[in-house]
């Protein structure tokens, strides 16, 4: 069993959230012009990075916050975790 | 090599199997190959097989990290079928069931090959309406599929729960009657004593660390045991990929995900087909050994772990336990973790790629074992034209670009959803 801390509720078993996936992924500015690559990217390429990964969690079943976390997928260790709207150090 | 015979095995009998030859041979890297297979894997262990076998093309290394067989090829519940709906999944794996059939006279290794049958069970009138459709989809491909209603589902499995009052009755089910199961290991082990035979090497215990890339074409890789040229090199390491990729540039629509299965301890025969659960992620068959065979669902967060977590073995087991209730009383015996190469639509790629000679084999989510054959023929393939086959032709990595994907699950982009 996986722990998160969440950002807003304190330390709670991993059952309590739903993964969202990589955080890092931003999506393309709309009032530009947008390459399919840049679309592409954001819709399905991903790093899936073998260690750090910052990625999304939803505290579905606690305060229904989206919140980021950093943790690795070699050792599943989470190192810190983040509001939503937290800028990363 | 010595051929594997009821002759044979009388005749070493006598010597007390003190002189087989070695099932395959541990040479040093040599300074260059026509084609370079990474990954020693069952689709790359195949691959260099179908390369020697049907290309004639022997100059050919397989790189392995590890150990031969000690992946996924070993780590998956050994289901083979090709019950699936879409045009591209459903004619790439009828071709493999050809090949799973001829597989242990073909390789002179016995594969177990089982053709035992896989039932999926509906639990609504909706999802027998679906599985109507599948079952359509897949004979109008030539597939064997037959649409069993719950007193036919009965007596093939009397053990599943067939109350009334349960959460998920069982309304009927789709049969593939010629799907089934393979003994995984000798899958792995008769590929590699083929192939070996055939003049491939098999290096084992020797990580790629780079790739030599100039003017847009491989001229070989850099491995822990020493530089290698190669005038083509072949990915085949399913949820590695993305760490190879990296070292190429490249991003892929690719996330490495964790799947775990378990055993339980053996018992008598009781279950003679492979049954999945229809109301969520949970399949089961029983080995010859006797222990139950499970699996299900992805532990839902990106993983390199090669071992699993206990809420995602329960919650499958939960689904088990209200399939066929009788499992409740069995011990646990064995529990493991494999990582999956799962791709942003749920069906693989098998393609070029935009460097000269670099040819990419990944995304095989799930279903990796079953497509051992017709991966490694189409790969196979793929490396020795330079061009794809009409087989592998939609297991293009541009689909995603194009828009041609084929989501055969309805999941989009996010295949580790549960």
């Amino acid at each position: 069993m996986l722990y998160i801390k969440c950002p807003h509720c304190g330390m709670r078993p991993q059952i309590e959230f739903s993964y969202g996936g990589d955080a890092s992924v931003k999506r393309p500015e709309l009032n530009k012009e947008i390459s399919d690559q840049e679309w592409d990217d954001f819709v399905y390429n991903r790093k899936s990075l073998r260690g750090k990964h910052l990625e999304l969690w939803q505290h579905i079943s606690g305060c229904r916050q989206w919140i980021k976390v950093e943790r690795d997928t070699a050792t599943h260790e989470i190192f810190k975790t983040f509001k939503a709207d937290e800028e990363v150090a | 090599m010595q051929k594997y015979s009821i002759f044979n095995l009388v005749k070493n009998a006598f010597s007390n199997h003190q002189n087989w030859d070695l099932a395959w041979k541990d040479p040093e890297p040599k300074e260059e190959y026509d084609v370079v297979i990474i990954g020693g894997g069952g689709h790359g262990l195949a691959t260099a097989y179908y390369l020697a076998k049907e290309h004639n093309i022997t100059k050919v290394a397989i790189i392995e990290k590890g150990w031969i067989g000690g992946g996924n090829v070993g780590r998956n519940t050994t289901i083979i079928r090709s019950n699936y709906m879409h045009d591209e999944n459903g004619l790439f794996s009828e071709f493999g069931m050809d090949l799973w059939r001829k597989m242990s006279q073909d390789l002179n290794y016995n594969v177990m090959f089982s053709p035992r049958g896989i039932i999926n069970l509906a639990h609504s009138d909706a999802q027998m309406n679906t599985y109507a459709r599948r079952g359509n989809s897949m004979r109008l491909n030539g597939i064997d599929a037959v649409l069993l209603n719950r007193e036919q589902v009965k007596e093939i499995i009397p053990m599943a729960d067939f109350s009334e009052n349960v959460r998920f009755p069982i309304f009927g089910g789709l049969m593939q009657p010629s799907a089934g199961t393979a003994r995984h290991d000798a899958v792995a082990w008769g590929y590699a004593r083929q192939a070996d035979d055939m003049g491939v090497d098999i290096i084992q215990n020797c990580e790629v660390i780079g790739f030599d890339v100039s003017a847009g074409k491989i001229n070989g890789i850099r491995t822990s045991r020493g530089n290698i040229k190669a005038k083509k090199v072949g990915l085949c390491v399913a949820g590695s990929t993305n760490i190879l990729a990296e070292k190429l540039n490249m991003t892929l629509p690719i996330e490495t995900h964790l799947l775990q299965a378990c055993v339980s301890e053996p018992v008598k025969p009781v279950l003679d087909s492979v049954v999945t659960f229809g109301a969520g992620h949970f399949y089961i068959s029983q080995s010859d050994k006797g222990e139950m065979v499970m699996g299900g669902d992805l532990d839902g967060y990106n993983s390199y772990a090669q071992r699993g977590n206990l809420p995602t073995l329960q919650h499958v087991l939960t689904e088990g336990i209200a399939m066929m209730p009788f499992l409740s009383k069995l011990k646990m015996l064995r529990t493991w973790g494999g990582i999956m190469d799962m791709s942003m639509d749920g069906s693989p790629i098998i393609d070029k790629t935009h460097i000269d000679g670099l040819y990419l084999n990944c995304g095989w989510c799930y279903g990796g074992f079953k497509a051992t054959p017709a991966s490694g023929w189409t790969f196979a393939h793929t490396i020795a034209q330079d061009r794809v086959h009409e087989l592998n032709a939609g297991y293009s990595l541009n689909r995603f670009n194009t828009g041609h994907l084929i989501d055969e699950k309805g999941l989009g982009t996010k295949t580790w959803i549960s």
